[in-house]
C-alpha cells in the first residue's frame, strides 16, 4: 500500500483544482507572458490526469518563480539557478511524481545554466519550462543571456557586446530529449505542448516565450508566430537530430530579426531515461525510495553487517 | 615517550601500495591482539612524491599518533625512476628514506630497498654516522630483487612486510591470512613465496642487535579497523541515510566513496553531480521529497554550498552534510588536515544562521554524532553539519565490533503520515498549515512537515519568507513569529542534548586540577594523551574535548572554565577560531585562555601538547620545539 495516495488517483480533475483557494494576488504586471504559462500550465494538467497533490512544480527566482505561488500543487520556490538539481532529486526520490521545473532565462540559461546542461545530459525524466522574455524583469530591466546583441540597459549601457545564448540547439546538444518553443500569445500551442512534454519519458524542455510588457515594450509581444508544424514553409522531421539541429539555428536568428518561429523541434523517442538508465545499471530501486520509508515491515540494513572488510 | 609500542612507518611515492599495505598490516596487528592508531601523510599528486603511513601499535589502548617513530621501511620512491624528457625528479626517489630520518627515535630500525635506492644517493645521507650517534639500526635489502625473483616488481612491499615481521620477531600466520583473503591465483602464491623468503632470509642473514619488537596484547573480543570516514558513512547509513549526492573533493572523497560503495546494493541512490551547489540541492531535493539524504565537501566545494544550506535552513528541510577541512585558504594544501573552516561552516550563508554543527572528536564520536547530526535534522527540520578534517577523515584505528551492534532508525522524526494529515490544521483554502508559527502550537520551534504526493498535505516551501501555508510573505508581525519559531529551535535542540543524551563533549584528566587544555575535533585523541602524560608526570591538569559548536554547551562550558585557573586551548589553524567562538558564547573567561596553534599542514604529536603546556601554563620558559605558535591570554 503506498503512502502517496494522491498519486495516480482515479477521478475527474477540474481545472479549478489547481487555482489555490486563498490567491494570493499575483506580482506580475498587467500584459506579461507570465499569465500565458501559468494559463496553459492549468489547462494541460487536469487534460493529463494529473492532480495538484501529485504535481510537485520546482521554481527558481524571479517573475517566473512565482509560477507555483498561484499555482495550486505542491510547490518548492529554490534560489536562483538552481531549481533544476532540487526538482531532479525530488524525481529520483520520489519518480511517481510528476515533477514540473520552471524559471527564467537569466535563471535557466546564466546562473544555472551548468544545472542545465547536466540535467539534459542525463534526461532525467521531468518537464523544464523556461520563461523567455530576454531580459531581467525583477531586477529591473537588465540585460539577460538572451538579450539580443546590442541590447542597452543600465548594466549595458553602451548596447551589449555579447551574442545571445541559443537555447534550444544548446538543449539539443546538451541531451534533451525532448524540445519546443512555445509562446504566451499562443495559449493553445502551449498547452498541447506542455502536454506532450509532460507525457513524454526524459528530459522535456520547453523554451517558453514570454513578453515583459514592462522592460521589452518595444514590440516585443512575439506576434505575429509561425507554428513550424502547421507552415507549408517548414517541414523538418523531428526525430531527426540534424534537421532538428538546422531548424533550431533558423529559429534562433529569426527571432532576432523579428520573426517568431515556435512549435516541436526535437523529439528522441528511443533514448531511455536516466532512472531507467540507472535502475538498469542496479543503482536505483524498482519501489519509490521514499515509500521504504513507510513500510513498517521493511528489514533496514545495518552497518554492522558491513564489517568483515574490517577484520 | 614509551617504546612499548611500535610505530612502523612504511614510505613509498604515491601509487607504491603503500596504503593497502599499510591497511593489511595494521589488520595483521590487530589480529594479534594489539590496539591500532593510523597516520596518513600524502602529497597532492596521483604518482610519486613522498607518502607514508604510520601504524602505532601497543598492548594498550592508542588514540592518536605518537611523539616520533620506532620502525621505518623506506622502499623509495619507484616512481621517480626513467624521468621522462621534460620532467625532473631531482632527489624524490630517495626522498622515502631521507624525509624520514629525523623523527626517528633513538634505537630505532631502518630496512630500506636497496635493489632500488643507489649507494650513492645513500651515502650522501650520512646514514652510517647518523645510526652511529642515535643507535639506528640499518638494514639495507634488495626488496626488488626478491620480488622479482617469485613475481613483479610491484610485491616488493610484500618482502618489505616479510623482513619487518621477521624483525620484529612476529609470526607469519596473521600476515598470510590476510593475503589469502586478498588475494588469489598466481598473484597471492607469487605473494606468499615473497613473503617466506624475506622472512626466513632476514631470520637467517642478521644479528637482531636491535630492542625494537611487536608488542603483545590481547582483545577480550572481536575487533574492526576503521576510519573515521568509514565511521561517519557507518552512521549514515544506520540512520536509513539513502541518498548521497557529491562531486569530488580531498578529503571528503573518502565518505562519499564508501557510501556510493555501499548504497545501491541497499537500494538507496548517489549521485556525482556537475558541482558543489547541485550536490547540496540534490539532498535538499531528495530530503523534500521525504528520503533521508545528505551531502558533503571540503573547504572549496563547501564555500559552493552556501546557498542551498540557507535555502534548507528557510524551508526547513532536514539536510546533513559533512565539511572535511584540509588546509586552506583556497586550494591551500589539499592532502593536509586543518582546522580552519570553522567559522565558515558556523556563519556561510546570508541572513541569521540556523544550522546544528557537530566536531566530531574520534573514530566512535564520528560514528554516534553523524547519527545524531540525522536525528536533530529530521526532528527539528534544520541542517546539521559534521566537521572533522583530513587527519580524522583517513586515519585508522580498532573498535569492538560490538560497538557497531546497534539498532537502525529510519524515522523521518516530525513528518506527518497521510492518515495525520487529516487531523493536522489547514487554512480555509484546503492548503496545509506547513509552517505554523504560533508559539502555543509550537513550543519546541517544529512545525511537522508533509511530502510531496500525500493526501491533503500540499503546500508551498519557499526561500522567501512566508505565512504558515508557505505563502511568500513581507508582513512584519509574520516575519518575527516565524523567525523566533526558527530560531527557538537552536533552544530546543540545546535542551535535548543536555537533558536527554549522553553529553557529546569528552572529559579526561584530574578532575579536581586547576589548569585545563580544551580542545575540539580531531586532535582530541591527541591532547588526552598530552593530558595523561603531564598527570603522570607530576602535574595536575584537566582536559575536554569539544564536539557541540552549534548549539554551542554554554552549561558544560562555563562549569570546566569556572573550575580552572587558566586553560590552553589548542586547535589546528592560525586564528584560533575555537577560543574566539568560546568567547563569543560564553563573553568571559578571555583572560583564562592561551591558544597553542599548529597550522603547519601536520597534526600536533602528544609530546609537543606537553611541551606548550610546560611553557605556557606550567612554569617553563623555554622556546618551543615545535612549530606552533602561542596566542596570549586576552590582556596579557
Amino acid at each position: 500500500m503506498s503512502a502517496f495516495n494522491a498519486i495516480g488517483e482515479e477521478r475527474e480533475i477540474d481545472r479549478d483544482e489547481f487555482t489555490p483557494g486563498n490567491e494570493p494576488q499575483p506580482t506580475w504586471c498587467p500584459g506579461c507572458g507570465d499569465f500565458g504559462v501559468l494559463k496553459a500550465l492549468k489547462q494541460a494538467l487536469p487534460e493529463v490526469g494529473r492532480n495538484p497533490e501529485e504535481v510537485l512544480t520546482v521554481t527558481g527566482i524571479g517573475c517566473s518563480g512565482k509560477l507555483n505561488s498561484y499555482l495550486d500543487s505542491y510547490g518548492f520556490h529554490t534560489i536562483h539557478g538552481r531549481s533544476l538539481p532540487v526538482a531532479r532529486a525530488a524525481k529520483l526520490a520520489n519518480p511517481e511524481l510528476e515533477v514540473v521545473a520552471a524559471g527564467g532565462d537569466g535563471d535557466g540559461y546564466g546562473i544555472g545554466g551548468n544545472h542545465f546542461i547536466h540535467t539534459a545530459r542525463e534526461n532525467h525524466d521531468m518537464t523544464y519550462i523556461v520563461f523567455n522574455n530576454e531580459v531581467f524583469g525583477l531586477t529591473k530591466g537588465q540585460t539577460s543571456p538572451t538579450s539580443p546583441k546590442g541590447h542597452k540597459s543600465k548594466t549595458q549601457p553602451s548596447g551589449s557586446a555579447k551574442t545571445p545564448i541559443r537555447p534550444l540547439s544548446q538543449s539539443l546538444n546538451a541531451g534533451a530529449g525532448y524540445i519546443a518553443r512555445t509562446a504566451a500569445v499562443n495559449p493553445n500551442q502551449a498547452k498541447e505542448i506542455i502536454k506532450e512534454a509532460i507525457e513524454y519519458d526524459g528530459f522535456a524542455h520547453i523554451d517558453f516565450l514570454t513578453q515583459c510588457p514592462t522592460w521589452n515594450k518595444d514590440a516585443k509581444q512575439y506576434v505575429p508566430y509561425v507554428d513550424i508544424q502547421d507552415s507549408d514553409d517548414y517541414d523538418h522531421d523531428i526525430h531527426d537530430r540534424t534537421e532538428a539541429s538546422q531548424m533550431m539555428f533558423e529559429t534562433e536568428n529569426k527571432l532576432y530579426e523579428g520573426e517568431v518561429l515556435t512549435g516541436r523541434y526535437y523529439v528522441d523517442d528511443e533514448s531511455p531515461s536516466y532512472q531507467q538508465e540507472k535502475q538498469a545499471i542496479g543503482e536505483m530501486p524498482d519501489e519509490p525510495l521514499v515509500e521504504r520509508y513507510f513500510d513498517d515491515d521493511y528489514e533496514w540494513e545495518r552497518s554492522y553487517d558491513l564489517l568483515d572488510r574490517h577484520k | 615517550m614509551t617504546d612499548d609500542e611500535l610505530i612502523w612507518r612504511i614510505a613509498g611515492g604515491s601509487g607504491d601500495g603503500i596504503d593497502s599495505t599499510s591497511q593489511n598490516f595494521a589488520k595483521a596487528l590487530m589480529r594479534s591482539g594489539l590496539d591500532i592508531f593510523t597516520h596518513r601523510h600524502y602529497p597532492s599528486r596521483i604518482r610519486g612524491g613522498h607518502t607514508y603511513v604510520e601504524i602505532r601499535a601497543a598492548g594498550h589502548e592508542v588514540q592518536s599518533r605518537g611523539d616520533g617513530y620506532n620502525f621505518l621501511l623506506a622502499l623509495g620512491d619507484s616512481f621517480a625512476r626513467n624521468p621522462k624528457e621534460e620532467a625532473v625528479y631531482g632527489d624524490e626517489e630517495i626522498k622515502p628514506l631521507s624525509e624520514n630520518l629525523d623523527e626517528l627515535r633513538e634505537g630505532g630500525v631502518i630496512v630500506y630497498d636497496s635493489g632500488l635506492l643507489e649507494d650513492d644517493d645513500v651515502a650522501e645521507l650520512n646514514l652510517e654516522e647518523r645510526a652511529e650517534e642515535n643507535d639506528w639500526h640499518v638494514f639495507p635489502i634488495d626488496l626488488r630483487g626478491m620480488a622479482k625473483e617469485h613475481g613483479r616488481e610491484v610485491m616488493r612491499n610484500t618482502a618489505g612486510v616479510g623482513v619487518t615481521a621477521a624483525l620484529l620477531e612476529m609470526d607469519l600466520d596473521h600476515i598470510e591470512d590476510l593475503m589469502t583473503d586478498a588475494m588469489s591465483g598466481d598473484v597471492l602464491e607469487a605473494n606468499l613465496s615473497i613473503l617466506r623468503d624475506a622472512y626466513e632470509m632476514a631470520q637467517a642473514e642478521y644479528e637482531f642487535e636491535h630492542d625494537v619488537r611487536a608488542p603483545s596484547g590481547e582483545h577480550d573480543e572481536e575487533q574492526v579497523l576503521v576510519s573515521g570516514s568509514n565511521a561517519i558513512a557507518y552512521g549514515a547509513i544506520d540512520e536509513g541515510c539513502r541518498f548521497i549526492a557529491g562531486y569530488p573533493m580531498t578529503p571528503w572523497t573518502d565518505v562519499f566513496t564508501i557510501m556510493t560503495q555501499n548504497l545501491p546494493k541497499m537500494g538507496g541512490i548517489s549521485e556525482q553531480v556537475e558541482d558543489e551547489i547541485a550536490a547540496a540541492a540534490l539532498a535538499v531535493g531528495a530530503s523534500h521529497a521525504g528520503v533521508k539524504a545528505m551531502s558533503g565537501s571540503s573547504g572549496g566545494g563547501f564555500a559552493l554550498m552556501s546557498e542551498p544550506l540557507g535555502l534548507a535552513e528557510m524551508t526547513e528541510t532536514p539536510l546533513v552534510l559533512v565539511e572535511s577541512m584540509r588546509a586552506g585558504p583556497s586550494t591551500g594544501m589539499p592532502t593536509k588536515p586543518e582546522q580552519a573552516d570553522l567559522e565558515h561552516v558556523l556563519y556561510t550563508s546570508q541572513g541569521d544562521s540556523q544550522r546544528v554543527v557537530f566536531a566530531p572528536g574520534n573514530i566512535e564520536e564520528a560514528y554516534d554524532q553523524t547519527r545524531m547530526a540525522f536525528h536533530i535534522a529530521y526532528e527539528y527540520q534544520i541542517p546539521a553539519i559534521l566537521i572533522y578534517d583530513q587527519k580524522l577523515s583517513g586515519e585508522n584505528k580498532n573498535v569492538d565490533e560490538s560497538f557497531f551492534d546497534r539498532e537502525p532508525n529510519p524515522t523521518l522524526g516530525s513528518t506527518l503520515t497521510e492518515e495525520e494529515l487529516q487531523e493536522a490544521a489547514h487554512e480555509a483554502s484546503g492548503k496545509f498549515m506547513r509552517f505554523q508559527s504560533d508559539p502555543d502550537e509550537t513550543e519546541n520551534g517544529v512545525s511537522p512537515r508533509s511530502l510531496p504526493g500525500q493526501k491533503g498535505g500540499r503546500y508551498l516551501a519557499s526561500g522567501n519568507e512566508h505565512w504558515p501555508s508557505g505563502h511568500i510573505a513581507e508582513d512584519p508581525d509574520n516575519r518575527v513569529l516565524q523567525m523566533d519559531r526558527r530560531t527557538r529551535k537552536l533552544d530546543s535542540i540545546r535542551e535535548e542534548l543536555d537533558e536527554e543524551h549522553d553529553s557529546q563533549q569528552t572529559y579526561f584528566g584530574d578532575e579536581s586540577a586547576d589548569l585545563g587544555i580544551i580542545t575540539w575535533g580531531s586532535q582530541q585523541g591527541t591532547v588526552e594523551e598530552a593530558v595523561e602524560r603531564l598527570n603522570d608526570a607530576g602535574h595536575a591538569v584537566k582536559g575536554i574535548g569539544v564536539s557541540d559548536m552549534m548549539p554551542f554547551p554554554d552549561a558544560e562550558l562555563t562549569e570546566f572554565l569556572e573550575s580552572v585557573d587558566e586553560a590552553l586551548v589548542v586547535e589546528m589553524n592560525a586564528s584560533a577560531q575555537f577560543r574566539g567562538l568560546l568567547q563569543k558564547e560564553l563573553g568571559r573567561f578571555g583572560p583564562k585562555l592561551t591558544s597553542m596553534l599548529k597550522y603547519n599542514g601536520n597534526p600536533f604529536e602528544p609530546g609537543e601538547i606537553v611541551e606548550g603546556f610546560q611553557i605556557r601554563l606550567g612554569g617553563d620558559s623555554a622556546e618551543p620545539t615545535a612549530q606552533v605558535r602561542f596566542e596570549p591570554a586576552a590582556g596579557d
